[in-house]
């Protein structure tokens, strides 16, 4: 578990940098369509997307840096994946399936708009900044992924199926989402209890998923701990080159 | 170009309240809904505009390039259809 600090403020620290973790890293992954996507004007907007948790990644980190004199680019490019916050299902790989990508982006989202509405009137004025300025973005990345997974799970036999199948992929990492979170329960008022998340944004994805034609998953939850640091190794690849040019320049800017 | 490729879309911008749509360019999307997502990810990234019109660049009938002449050169020497005559007054901006 990394701890920034010590004591309330440390907390917060803690609080933001897992918040912060979890745009980075997802960030880093629709960073990894861009090229890649079905059409150029995809390329542009899983780009745009990953550019706006970028944005809400700097804030957070920055923040949680703030208390004890580390970066954003130190907390983003200098600390091992054991080191790292953010939930499982942001850095499961996508395996190039775009559909994959629409699942993820689509509980995410949702799960990101309910938090970032109720973090906007959080006592914490630098968490309820973020909170306010993101909860308009992510609105667009659910929209977004919403559309998609309409058209492709009512769209084609195949698409049907690996829309299906990327839902099926992502839904053991939903659990962890709303875990109880060892931090919360101490900053009433600060931190958003990630079990009050869980209705709304299920609720959301279950209705998109209906309408797409599509079956809410029946499988077992993976085991979570991302917020403690237990991490996948598709999270040490995913570092290994992001973080590639900082750690073997040290000090290098681009 | 096979029938699996997505279909163009001409698009039109409103830069802000009281101008008229523009023409910004064009792009590919499945279907309109998502043509006009797309439109603002791709022309709207830093608030060119406050609306988006797409529309199915084949149901766009356009002069051709033959007609040119017919078209457009006799406009050339008729002065009294253009409203030379009268100043415009200052501060306004878009007559």
């Amino acid at each position: 578990m990394n701890t920034p600090g010590q004591g309330r403020a440390g907390d917060v620290a803690t609080y933001a940098l897992g918040l912060g973790d979890d745009a980075l890293v997802l960030a880093q992954r629709m960073g990894e369509w861009i090229a890649s996507a079905p059409e150029l004007e995809e390329d542009v907007a899983l780009g745009n997307i990953g550019l706006d948790l970028l944005g809400q990644a700097r804030a957070l980190l920055t923040y949680a840096g703030s208390a004890d004199g580390r970066t954003e680019d130190d907390l983003a490019y200098l600390r091992g994946a054991d080191e790292f916050c953010n939930v499982l299902l942001v850095e499961r790989p996508d395996d190039g399936d775009f559909a994959h990508c629409v699942a993820r982006l689509l509980v995410f989202s949702a799960y990101q708009a309910e938090l970032y509405a109720r973090l906007a009137s959080s006592g914490d004025e630098t968490l309820s900044a973020v909170a306010a300025k993101a909860v308009k973005e992510v609105a667009y990345h659910r929209d977004h992924a919403t559309q998609w997974a309409l058209r492709l799970g009512d769209g084609t036999e195949e698409s049907h199926r690996r829309m299906q199948a990327g839902l099926d992929a992502v839904w053991p990492y939903v659990d962890e989402l709303f875990a109880a979170d060892e931090l919360e329960p101490g900053l009433p008022g600060v931190a958003v209890d990630p079990a009050e998340l869980r209705e709304p944004t299920v609720a959301y994805v279950s209705g998109v998923v209906g309408r797409a034609t599509l079956a809410v998953p029946d499988v077992p939850a993976a085991p979570g701990g991302g917020r403690a640091g237990r991490h996948t190794d598709a999270l040490v690849s995913m570092l290994a080159e992001m973080q590639g040019l900082a750690r073997a320049m040290p000090g290098v800017t681009w | 170009m096979t029938t699996r490729d997505w279909p163009l879309w001409e698009v039109f911008v409103r830069a802000r309240r009281g101008l008229s749509h523009s023409h910004v360019g064009s792009l590919h999307a499945p279907d309109a809904e998502m043509a006009v997502r797309n439109a603002r990810d791709v022309f709207t990234r830093r608030e060119e505009g406050v609306s988006i019109w797409v529309v199915p660049a084949a149901a766009i009938s356009a002069s051709s390039p033959d007609e040119k002449d017919a078209f457009f050169d006799p406009a050339a020497d008729k002065v009294y259809r253009h409203p030379t005559f009268y100043s415009v007054p200052a501060g306004v901006e878009h007559l």
